[in-house]
Parts: structure tokens; sequence; C-alpha cells
């Protein structure tokens, strides 16, 4: 319709929709003043006053039927019609409630998890940084290597990116820092960020106290002592003091000035943490030492985001960017030779918690889906057998002239109904589940239920409506007036025409059930694996921890006079059996130190440079994490910064570089300089449990100085009792100084599997779930059936069926359906375990326990849903059956 | 009550249109001059006058009104609003062509055989 006729007939519908009765009224009594005009006019031509109104009512037809021609004329008749319906629904459904509750439920459960799972895609990967704006054009920026390590940029290259790349918008530097803050006698190490001066402007955040940082404040040595506080620090630490701006709080040891409050509700940009203070990029070495790096571009220490202009795709974005990349290796190759830059989307962010949350997600996903489709089957089913209940009135409203068109409505109508309640309790689920990821991971996460997940749970909702109205729609389509009429209870169990229909969605939820199972099954399996493999070193008794030193402040004597008298004091501790220090804890997030070697006698295939990670390790470091030495010896005090290099090599180190023969007394060229190999270690695992061997080596922490490394204490004392000594002791050396976290070994390995056991509990979950679901199926499937046919039943007894004749029919009726739904699992597990493959250790995605325990959880549960009809079939009456 | 099924579908509308520009009628009325101008032979019952009215109006074509008529009653008047005589304009057009070319075809000479 074109406007001018809409400005005539939208009066019109408003009117009709919502004066209805009026408009009513107006059609029947222009109606009445025809039949008056008629007749005065048929008593004009003579007509008996009788014959005169016969007449006119004769050619006028009947009444009714034009009125509601004329009603479907006005073109709101559907939305009239949809609201009949509204109302007929909430009738029906009022009247089953049980039917009602569980079919919502049902729905409840599948869309809850979509919605869930989704909010946690949405929140974690998609856009996961609460109030900040545009983040769709938000991506990660790392550069590269060579071997692809150290994937950090420098500060000169980013302000080049800045300077040269004309379709991005602006790029911003954000590296997670900690600090030790002390305020009053209370001390702890919080985290923060690093950050470009363009920051808050960046990412549209404004600080809602005081200012964000200024152009210029990210340049000079230590120049901008200057801070912005997270809402949480300010309200927590600082008691919401509304004078915060201009006072100064230690950092670190350094004093700084807050010039800013971050909103409520802002986390910072580092998925799984939130950040509480931000620092401009010209403080870095107040929290990571190791010099001015703000001039060195061979410093690589920057993690940042680039936001790209509008419409403007990530590849393009990366073209330029490559462009640049290489420009800086042709200028400056002694810096740049072989680096180059990339970017990267959130949901990949290789510096943050988004790329080991991304596989888990990933699963997450499917099983979601997974558990939706075995809802919806259920509530098709449910739908199915009301629908059967109800043939006498379908037939009836046919009968009386109801479209068939009509009726499809009122199922929808009714199926929508379900699936809106459905997702109005699917959005509590998951409201109430979005922070269960983050507890159950020990993350920082904010969950967030934005418009997105709305518009999904919408989506998904109008999905459901379709699929468990259309069921029972097409179950209608079938009804035939004839055969309607014939009262109908001579079932046979399992033999009914339309039984097949019900059958295959009972067959169905088995099937996706069995594939959830078996997938559980396999990363349970993979879980027990992970979990029992020794990672080559003792977890139970050894205890890990540090202390904040190069956040203190300390430069590198110091530190070694802190550390030796701080390793004095921890092994005259009763209890302890001894303590070494380690830079890097293995299997933890913190890349170790890696160089390029040369071994005498090993000549590199062309065009290969090995290169092998190694650690800095401190006497006694190999006997408190139970690391047998195997050949040669461990190191000692004496090998310390006078000492000729030293290097202890791993077995698997050994038998690649020396082919087998002993190295020990061998040489070892380590970042250039040559160091003698003293002795052979064993394998163990160094960055992930599901690892394969690797060559690895060791070298004196005195030959290699690192200010703050892991202190490691193996003892049998229980954590608490340690801790508060070890509390005791460093105070008595700086009373500034708190410990970071103390965790044992054992807590190291668990967190580096936490992804997989937060995989497995969920999917363990939603699997228990979904085999519920597919149990009440069955059990609603086998309670219909044996209701149909107690006549049949009644005749089989009278004719001399026992008790477990009976039983027998019934269970293996549904066990028939239940070997189908199987058989149709084992195929679909088999072609979608592959998928699995990745996220699998040393278990085959087709192992035969997985597959076995599924098939036997799967039978029990259908003979357990079976036998509850069963019973109620045995115990039919034959001679009432027959008699009814 | 039979359907104007010898009607083609939008002629009656076409017909109702021309019948309401030359004066504003109630339906009644409209009935009559149908029959009186077709001299029967366009058998219009008056079961489907009423619902083409109203779906003339909701389109906008026909504007209704309840007037008092000649005998003093209130009665519901339609009458064509600007854009319904705009929409005659083209149905006539469109109609004068269709038959023009239908009896074009009808009044051919057959060839003898």
């Amino acid at each position: 319709m074109s406007i001018q006729q809409w400005f005539y007939a939208l009066p019109l519908r408003l009117r009709s929709l919502f004066r209805r009765k009026q408009a009513d009224q107006d059609l029947k009594d222009e109606l009445r003043d025809h039949l008056e005009l008629e007749i005065a006019q048929n008593l004009s031509r003579g007509m008996s006053p009788e014959d005169s109104r016969s007449s006119a009512v004769r050619d006028l037809g009947g009444v009714t039927q034009i009125e509601e021609r004329c009603r479907e004329a006005r073109g709101v008749s559907s939305i009239q019609d949809f609201f009949q319906d509204l109302r007929y629904g909430v009738r029906q459904l009022r009247r089953s409630p049980g039917f009602s509750v569980l079919a919502i439920l049902c729905l409840t459960l599948g869309i809850g998890a979509n919605a869930t799972v989704f909010s946690w895609v949405e929140g974690l990967l998609l856009r996961p940084y609460p109030l900040v704006a545009h983040q769709e054009r938000l991506v990660a920026l790392t550069g590269t290597t060579p071997d692809s390590e150290n994937p950090e940029t420098s500060w000169p290259d980013l302000l080049e990116i800045q300077r040269s790349c004309t379709l991005i918008d602006s790029v911003i530097a954000s590296k997670i820092t900690g600090a030790t803050l002390s305020i009053g006698d209370h001390a702890d190490v919080t985290t923060g960020s690093i950050v470009s001066a363009n920051y808050f402007d960046a990412i549209g955040v404004r600080p809602m106290l005081g200012r964000g940082f200024q152009p210029g404040e990210d340049s000079g040595r230590n120049a901008h002592p200057i801070a912005v506080i997270s809402y949480r620090l300010w309200k927590d630490r600082f008691n919401g003091d509304p004078e915060i701006i201009g006072k100064t709080q230690r950092f670190s040891n350094v004093v700084f000035t807050i010039v800013g409050v971050a909103p409520e509700g802002f986390f910072g940009t580092f998925v799984g943490r939130a950040m509480n203070f931000w620092v401009p990029a010209s403080m870095e070495e107040a929290f990571e030492g190791g010099g001015y790096k703000l001039d060195d571009r061979g410093a690589r220490w920057v993690e940042g985001y680039v936001r790209l202009k509008p419409g403007v795709t990530r590849q393009q974005a990366q073209q330029e960017i490559s462009t640049v990349a290489s420009r800086l290796e042709a200028v400056y190759p002694a810096t740049n030779r072989g680096h180059g830059l990339q970017l990267w989307p959130l949901w990949e962010t290789p510096f943050n918690h988004a790329s080991t949350l991304r596989p888990t997600l990933e699963i997450m996903v499917a099983v979601a889906a997974f558990v939706f489709l075995i809802a919806c089957a259920n509530v098709s089913n449910l739908l199915l057998v009301r629908s059967f209940a109800r043939r006498q009135e379908m037939t009836v409203r046919l009968a009386i002239g109801a479209g068939r068109g009509r009726l499809l409505k009122q199922l929808l109508t009714e199926g929508l109904l379900l699936s809106t309640f459905g997702a109005a309790g699917g959005m509590l689920v998951a409201y109430w589940c979005r922070h269960a990821l983050a507890l159950l991971l020990t993350l920082y996460l904010p969950g967030e239920m934005d418009s997105r997940v709305l518009a999904l749970s919408a989506g998904v909702c109008l999905i459901a409506t379709l699929l468990v109205g259309l069921v029972p729609a097409f179950q209608a389509r079938h009804v035939d007036l004839a055969s309607a009429l014939r009262a109908e209870s001579t079932g046979v169990v399992g033999a009914r025409g339309a039984a097949w229909l019900r059958s295959s969605l009972v067959v169905l939820q088995v099937c996706l059930s069995f594939v959830l199972l078996v997938g559980a099954g396999l990363l349970i399996k993979s879980l027990h694996e992970v979990r029992t493999a020794s990672p080559g070193f003792s977890t139970s008794k050894v205890l890990d921890t540090s202390a904040p030193l190069v956040a203190a402040g300390y430069d590198a004597p110091r530190a070694k006079v802190f550390q030796d008298q701080l390793m004095d004091r921890v092994r005259s501790l009763p209890g302890v059996e001894s303590a070494g220090y380690g830079r890097v804890t293995p299997l933890g997030y913190i890349p170790f130190s890696e160089t390029p070697i040369a071994v005498d006698g090993y000549i590199p295939s062309p065009g290969e440079q090995p290169t092998v990670e190694y650690n800095q390790v401190s006497p006694a470091y190999f006997p408190t994490l139970g690391i047998a030495i195997t050949s040669g010896r461990e190191f000692t005090r004496d090998d310390d910064e006078n000492a000729p290099l030293v290097a202890i090599v791993n077995r698997t180190m050994a038998a690649r570089y020396w082919r087998g023969k002993d190295p020990v007394g061998q040489r070892l060229q380590v970042k250039g300089k040559w160091a003698q190999v003293v002795g052979v270690a064993a394998d163990s695992k160094y960055e992930s449990m599901s690892e394969s061997p690797r060559p690895f080596f060791y070298v004196p922490l005195r030959q290699d100085f690192d200010r703050e490394p892991e202190l490691y204490i193996r003892t049998a004392q229980p954590p608490q009792t340690i801790v508060a000594a070890l509390t005791r002791e460093v105070r008595a050396l700086d009373a500034n100084l708190a410990l970071y976290e103390t965790i044992t070994l054992q807590e190291q390995v668990d967190r580096s599997t936490s992804t997989q056991l937060v995989a497995v509990t969920l999917v363990g979950i939603l699997g228990g779930l979904a085999l519920l679901l597919a149990s009440v199926g069955l059990y609603g499937l086998m309670s219909y059936a044996v209701s149909q046919s107690t006549r049949e039943l009644g005749l089989r007894m009278a004719l001399g069926a026992g008790v477990f004749n009976v039983l027998r029919m019934v269970i293996s009726r549904g066990l028939t359906l239940t070997a189908a739904g199987i058989l149709a699992g084992i195929a679909t597990a088999f072609a979608l375990t592959r998928l699995l493959g990745g996220y699998l250790y040393h278990v085959n995605p087709r192992d035969p326990l997985a597959f076995g325990s599924g098939l036997a959880v799967m039978m029990i549960t259908a003979v357990a849903a079976c036998l509850l009809p069963a019973w109620r079939a045995a115990r039919t009456d034959p001679a009432r059956a027959l008699r009814d | 009550m039979s359907k104007p099924s010898d009607l083609v579908q939008g002629t009656l509308d076409m017909l109702i249109l021309k019948i309401l520009a030359l004066e504003p009628l109630n339906g009644w009325a409209v009935g009559q001059r149908l029959k009186q101008i077709s001299g029967g032979m366009l058998q219009v019952s008056d079961g489907s006058l009423y619902p083409a009215l109203h779906k003339l109006e909701q389109q906008g074509w026909i504007r209704a009104e309840w007037k008092s008529s000649v005998n003093n009653r209130r009665a519901k008047f339609y009458s064509l609003t600007r854009i319904g005589r705009k929409q005659l304009e083209k149905e006539s057009a469109s109609w004068n062509s269709l038959s023009a070319a239908i009896s074009g075809i009808v009044n051919l000479k057959e060839a003898s055989t």
C-alpha cells in the first residue's frame, strides 16, 4: 500500500483493532439498514410484509458470514486470531499443568544452555571488555618471530604503526603487570596495565573522577609517575575517598599520583583478569625492570590492540601493517630482521586467556546445541501425545469449518507460548550461570547479558517454536474427519501407524545423548590420563612462591643478597627438607628463556637453527623438585658468576645432540658463549602436560641472573604453616615485602589442566541433562503406548501371557528404539569425535572404553525408563481391560 | 448468495468505484445501482457487496460516513477519495485497453476452410 493509502486506512485499522465492538456494531447497523431499505422497496412493489422480509433476508444471505468476510476485509483479523489462539493456548496449558511444566522445563534447559554458552562466548571472546566502545573494530597486535616465540613488539615499532598506517584509528599498548600495593600496614600484590597515553581516549572510557592520560605522558624515562585506579580499588582500598585525585600512592616502591578513577564496570582489556590500575608506558621500567625500553627497538615487551577504521577488514589492515613490518626490517636489520607484526581477532588474542578458553567454549557451543535439539524433540513428543488426546477437538474444529491453516496457526501459537516461557526461564538460567565459568576457572570473567544474548535467545526460541509446533501440526494434517468419528482405544504396543514419528523422535534423542555420553567419556578419560600422568617432578610435597623484588626496586646485587639470606632462613625452618630457586615454574604461563645453541660434532641440516628452551635454577633445585640427575652432577654454590659457565641438559637433548653419547664434559654454546655440560637430568613436562618429550637444559641462576625467581620448598608440613613462617622471614628481611601466592606444584599442574577440567565438568553436566531428557522422552513414549493398548494387553493376558511376558514385551520395544538410537549414535559419534582429537591427551577419539561405557549407561537408563510403564502394563487387569 | 464468479476479480471493485464517482451512496443503493446499470446482466449478490465495500475502504479508495438520509435516518454513505479517483482512472484505462484487445480478437474473421 502506498503512503497515501495508509493515510486513509490506518485510522480504520486501529479502530477495528482497538474499538472492535464499535466497528462490529457499525457493521450490524449497516446490514440492518440494508434489510430495512430492501423491505421497504419490496413493500412498495406490493409484496406482503412477510414476503418482503423473507425475500430481503434471502437476497442478502447469511448475515454472520457477511460479517465474518467484512471483518477479514479489515485486514486485522489475523492479529485478533492470534490473541484468540494465545488465550486458548494459555487455557490449554493451564488445563494440563503437568505437561506444561515438563515442556517448559525442557525448553528452559535447552534454551538456557544455549543462552549461557553464548553469553560466555560473547563475554569472553566477542566483546570481552565491558564499557569499551566499538569492540567489533578492535583487534589484538603482536609481533612475530621466525620461531613464533616471544610474540611481543617494541615501543618504537608501535609508534611506527601509529604514524604510518592509514587504515587504523589508533594503536594502544596494554601490558599486564603486577605491583605491590601497601596501604597502611597491609601490603598485597595487585594487577594492572602499562598503557599508552591514548589508552582511555582510544577505547572510549572516561574516568569517573579526574582524568585519563594526556599525549606525551607515555614518553620520558620515569617521567610521569601518575596512575588511574579501578573503581573497585578506589572503593575497597581507599574507601571511596572523594578527594582521591591528586593523592599519592606507592606502587612497587615508586610514588605515583592518582589522577583518575575508572568508571564502575570497567575492568581493563585483559581476558581473565580484572585490572586495578593503569600507568603510562613511561613508567614501564618501574614495574618490569631491565632498563628503559621506550627507545630500544630490540626490546620487545609491548602487547596491545589496534582499532580499525570503520569498514576496514582485519586482512586489509594486516597487509598494511605487514608492509610497515618489512620496511622496518629493511631499515633496522639489527633489531628487526625476521620480525613481523600480526593482527588477531579478539577471540584469538595470544597474550591473554582468550586462546585457552576458546577450545572449551567451542565444545560447549556444540554440546549446548545438542541439548537444545534433545529438549525440542522431547517437547515435540509431549505435544504429539497431546495432539492425539486432542484429536477429537481438532476434528470438531475442522468439521465446523476451521481451515487447516487456522489449526496450524493455533498449534504454532501454542508452541510459541511454550518456547517463550522456556526462553524466559532460559534467560534466568543464563543469568545465574554466567559467572559459573569464572568460578570454575578461578579467573575473572565479566559475564554480560547484553542485547545480543537476548537476540540469540529470541532466535533460539523461534527455532524451538517451529520445531515443537510443526511436528504436531504435521501430525494434525492426517486428521481425517471420517475415521475420527470412530471411538478408538484399540492400539497395539508399538504397532500404531502414526507412532513412527514419535518413535523416530525418541531414536533421535537417544542418538544425540549417546554422542554426548561418548564425548563426555572421551574427555573424562583424557583428563584422567593428563592428571595421572607424571609431570616428571614431584608435585605433592613441593610449595612454590616468590617475592616481588623487581617491583620493590631491588637491583641485581641487592636481590642476590636477599635471595641468599632468604634461602638460609628457609632451609633452617623446621620441616623443610630442601629448597631452591628457578626462574620459571613448569606448566605456568610465563615462557622459558630460549637460545640458539651449537654443539661440537652436531652438524645442523641446512636451514636448521637449533633453538632450545632453558631454565635458570639454583643449587638444590633438582632434589627439591625431585628431578633425577642421571649422569654427572647438579649445580652447586660454586657455579656462580665468577666460575666457568656450566649447563645441565635433559635426556632428550643428550640423545638428540650427542647421539646417545654421554654429554658430560662436552661443550654447549648458549647465547653465543660456550658452557660445559656437567650433568644430565631426567625429562619432565615443561609447558603442558600433553607435550611430547623435548630437548631442554638448565643453567645456574647466578650465571644468568634473574631478580625474581620462584622459590620452591620441599616439606611435609602443611602449606599454611610454611606460609606463615615464610612471611615472617620475608618481613624480617624487608618489612615492605609481601609474598605472591603460595601454591603446591600439584595445584600448578591442576591449573595447567583446568580448562580441560572445566570442559569435562560442563560436558558431563550437560551430557547428564541430555540423558535425563532422553529417558524422560523414552518413558513418555512407553507410558503412552501402554496406556493406549490396555485392551491388547488385557487380551494377551487373558489368553495366558504371564507378567514376565508382558514386561518383556514392553521393555523389548523400548530397547529396540534405544538400540536403533545407539546405532545411529555410534555412526554419528564415529564421525564427530574426530573433531575432539585436538582436545584429547593419549586417548583415541574412537576409544572403545568410551563407546562401551556410553552404550552401557544408555542401555541401563533405557531399561530404567521402560520399567515403570512395563510394570504398569503387567498389572493390567484383563477382565477390566476387555470390559472397558 | 453466489459469488460473482463470472465477474473478473477486481472488476467489481472498478464498478463500485465508478458508481461512487457519480455520487455518494449507501451500500443498499450501490447494489441497486449495479443492478439497474447493468440491466441485470451482472448478478452481484448483496452478500459480496459489503465485503467488497469494506475492502475498498481499507485500501483508502473510498471513505464511509454516517449521514442522515432523505427520510431523516442515519445511514452509512460511501464516497470516493482522491486516490480512489486516481485508482478508478487507472483501472478504467487498463479495462479499456484490455476490452479493446479482447474484442479485437473475438471479432477476428475466421478463415474459411
